[in-house]
């Protein structure tokens, strides 16, 4: 044994080349990718086998064939005889509209229940606890099933909607809203408006600027609320108020005029913003308990107050502690909306869903589906890199 | 001995006004306008809602035992937990066969048997994987029966076993996939690091939704003609996969935060590549990764209920089919606040003691 071991290694041979870390490390590849060219080669072949058997035609030519379903809620036009391809489109809509809404509402309730567990007021910080562990620890689809459930089931009948504030009505169809009509006024009035937006950001600027250089802090809140309202008022008045909303009124059976929101739509935003809240609420705190407490009381020394404090010193710290998990977690909301399919709100998954029932195209539809996920999964991953590298340039 | 006599003696009461309750509700809940005013508002809204909460989940309820009639009664204003005494087992078992349910509550008693004994860190050792096959093992036998025991098609399974199975088997099948990829994903190979790391973000790119549905239409269309996958199995598999490439992240995320020296000493005493992983890093690496690795299985346990989708009657399932009773169906939301309790107690214990051994596991090891 011991004389043949020695001989391999004097003569090289295959044994020493197995030691050779190098050339194990080409053969180790060689496996792993041989193996997995095998497995797909494995499925690809059952695959067409399967196709061939059931009399299925791939391709992707049945996007242009007539849909035939309707879609209830839609950004964009559409009507049962649009194409399967348009209906993808107004599903991946959907999916943006609910992402989009949800990412700043969970974000909104995450901050400040993130600051409230912190909240040196007791109950304030238990009630913010209390919160988070309890929509924490409750599956998402069993959240959205319950607020479905509620809206469309113990809500009232439209008839006697609950109306928090006039205009606005709640009831079992969804929240009926006051919808603005078009008036040629508008234009002019949004123009004003965007122009004294801009002069106030550039106002806000050269105040700044003038603090850095002077030390003395110019008028803010004033000059900035002058500067958005009032050329935005004097328009309104001179143009002849062009702003009028049509608001709904109950008639015999149901809401007419105004916009509605949905049920399905109204269940899935509350169901992924408050769950989706109380995880970027933990990021939240993780990131403020990240900076640490001589931050606070140096600024505190400096005379800054409570609010200032948190504001100027300790969240512009502890954002690159927050942003990357944020990150995930808008990419969780972005991915958990397509739980939507369960209570009936037209996303992307669930109008892909009923394309590949009417067509049987599970290959292409599933494909689509998945390749559309990805996309808007990193832009999003680029875009929070992006703003991530922002932030994280504040330090030093 | 002096000196602990010395010690003992009755120390001076601190200065007035430092201590006490009054103080502590004036720094606590009044210390300041805003501060005030918050406890003000908070206070009346609990005094507004808690009394008519309990009065409708405890005085005005209807308990267990009575009719849907007693509930039709007091409907608006006390909870029917009658649903609950009336459906529980169909909620908790699904349609597994009613004169078998001892056998799906042994089979949790022994996966929970199984779970708890890993949590107890005097068991950690390479023995767990024994206990963990038979363990599961065990759970298969019960549940679907042979050797003695009737056996039930999965399509029975059912239920808070189903949820559980799908969970726990999940994670175990799937973290020894994620080791590899976690691995493979830090190899200095380029092809096997671009096959895990393709791999793991394909995954995370996508919905766990869309894996079911892949799982319910296109495995059928991948296997061999004329195989059928059950339908329990493709929703596990797709779980397996999907959780290996989560848990994958959260191991590299305890090899990266390894100091490279641990590596770099195992290559000085000359040990190869697996040596250095099985006996140098990974047992160093798991252990900080520990927490987010339970943190993870919170995650996929909440998952699981995505099974409901695609039509399997996990926990949340058969309670919506139990619901499904014209009697009892105006009752849901005691329905549902049944079984977020359960998931609340699986999520929140774990969660606990994620936090438990993030205290006592911190050593040191972790790179400063």
């Amino acid at each position: 044994m011991a004389t043949a071991g020695l001989s391999a290694q004097r003569t090289g041979g295959l044994g020493a080349a197995w030691r050779n870390p190098r050339v194990r490390g080409i053969i180790y590849q060689i496996v792993v990718v041989g193996l997995l060219a095998a497995l797909i080669a494995f499925l690809v072949n059952n695959t067409i086998t399967n196709l061939a058997i059931r009399q299925i035609r791939t391709g992707y030519d049945f996007l242009a064939q007539q849909a035939g379903f309707n879609i209830g809620e839609h950004v964009i036009p559409f009507a049962p005889s649009d194409s399967y391809g348009r209906a993808i489109v107004v599903g991946f809509l959907n999916t943006l509209k609910v992402s989009i809404l949800g990412i700043i509402i969970a974000s909104a309730i995450g901050v400040l229940m993130g600051i409230a567990r912190l909240s040196s007021n007791w109950l304030l910080a238990k009630v913010a606890m209390v919160y988070i562990e309890i929509v924490r620890n409750i599956p998402l689809l069993l959240q959205l099933f319950f607020w479905y459930a509620i809206i469309s089931q113990l809500l009232p009948n439209p008839r006697d909607a609950l109306v928090p504030v006039p205009g606005f009505a709640l009831s079992k169809m969804g929240l009926q809203m006051p919808a603005l009509i078009y008036d040629p006024g508008q234009t002019p009035l949004v123009i004003i408006f965007l122009i004294s937006m801009i002069a106030a950001y550039f106002y806000y600027r050269w105040a700044r600027r003038r603090q850095a250089a002077t030390g003395r802090e110019p008028k803010l809140l004033l000059p900035i609320i002058g500067l958005i309202v009032l050329p935005t008022l004097v328009a309104y008045l001179v143009l002849g108020a062009p702003l009028h909303f049509d608001v709904p009124t109950f008639t015999r059976f149901n809401y007419q005029g105004g916009t509605s929101i949905t049920p399905e739509f109204l269940a899935l935003l509350v169901g992924l913003s408050i769950y989706t809240g109380s995880f970027i609420a933990e990021n939240v705190r993780s990131g403020i308990l990240g900076v640490p407490w001589g931050q606070s009381e140096a600024s505190s020394a400096l005379g800054l107050r409570r609010g200032q404090q948190m504001r100027l010193v300790v969240l512009p710290q502890a954002l690159r502690i927050i942003v990357p998990p944020t990150t995930s977690q808008y990419l969780n909301l972005t991915k958990n909306s397509s739980l939507a399919v369960a209570i009936g709100y037209p996303d992307l998954l669930s109008v892909t869903n009923t394309t590949l029932n009417q067509t049987g195209q599970a290959i292409e539809c599933i494909s689509i589906m998945m390749g559309i996920y990805l996309v808007i999964s990193l832009a999003i991953s680029l875009f929070m890199n992006w703003y991530n590298k922002r932030v994280a340039l504040v330090e030093r | 001995m002096q000196q602990v006599d010395h010690l003992t003696t009755t120390p001076e009461a601190p200065p007035r006004g430092s201590s006490g309750a009054f103080v502590w509700v004036r720094k606590n809940l009044f210390g300041s306008i805003f501060s005030s005013i918050l406890t003000l508002v908070i206070c009346g809204l609990i005094i507004w809602f808690v009394p008519s909460l309990v009065e409708w989940a405890l005085i005005k309820a209807v308990w267990p035992g009575a009719g849907a009639d007693a509930c039709r009664a007091a409907s608006g204003e006390g909870a029917c937990w009658a649903v609950i005494g009336d459906k529980w087992r169909l909620i908790i078992f699904g349609r597994y066969p009613f004169d078998e349910h001892w056998r799906p509550t042994l089979a949790m008693l022994v996966l929970m048997g199984t779970v708890l004994v890993s949590c107890d860190r005097r068991f950690w050792s390479a023995r767990l994987i024994v206990v963990w096959i038979l363990g599961m093992l065990v759970f298969l036998w019960l549940m679907g029966g042979g050797f003695g025991l009737t056996s039930v098609p999965t399509g029975l399974w059912g239920g808070l076993p189903l949820t559980m199975m799908l969970a726990f088997f999940g994670m175990v099948v799937a973290f020894p996939l994620a080791i590899l990829l976690a691995l493979g994903r830090r190899s200095s190979l380029p092809l096997i690091k671009v096959v895990s790391v393709v791999y793991i973000e394909l995954i995370r790119g996508v919905p766990l939704i869309s894996l079911l549905f892949m799982g319910s239409f296109l495995l059928p269309l991948f296997m061999p003609a004329g195989t059928t996958i059950d339908a329990v199995l493709r929703a596990q598999i797709a779980i397996i996969l999907f959780q290996a490439a989560y848990l994958a992240e959260t191991i590299r995320g305890g090899l990266q935060a390894l100091p490279k020296g641990q590596s770099e000493a195992a290559d000085a005493l000359a040990l190869g590549y697996w040596k250095t992983q099985l006996l140098i890093v990974l047992p160093q690496a798991l252990k900080i990764s520990i927490p987010p690795i339970v943190g993870s299985l919170i995650s996929l346990f909440k998952d699981t209920s995505l099974v409901a989708i695609v039509s399997l009657s996990d926990l949340l399932l058969s309670m919506r089919q139990a619901m499904g009773d014209p009697v009892w169906r105006p009752f849901f939301v005691e329905a549902f606040l049944f079984i977020m309790l359960i998931y609340w107690a699986f999520c929140f214990s774990m969660s606990k003691y994620s936090q438990y051994l993030e205290r006592t596991l911190e050593t040191g090891h972790r790179r400063r």
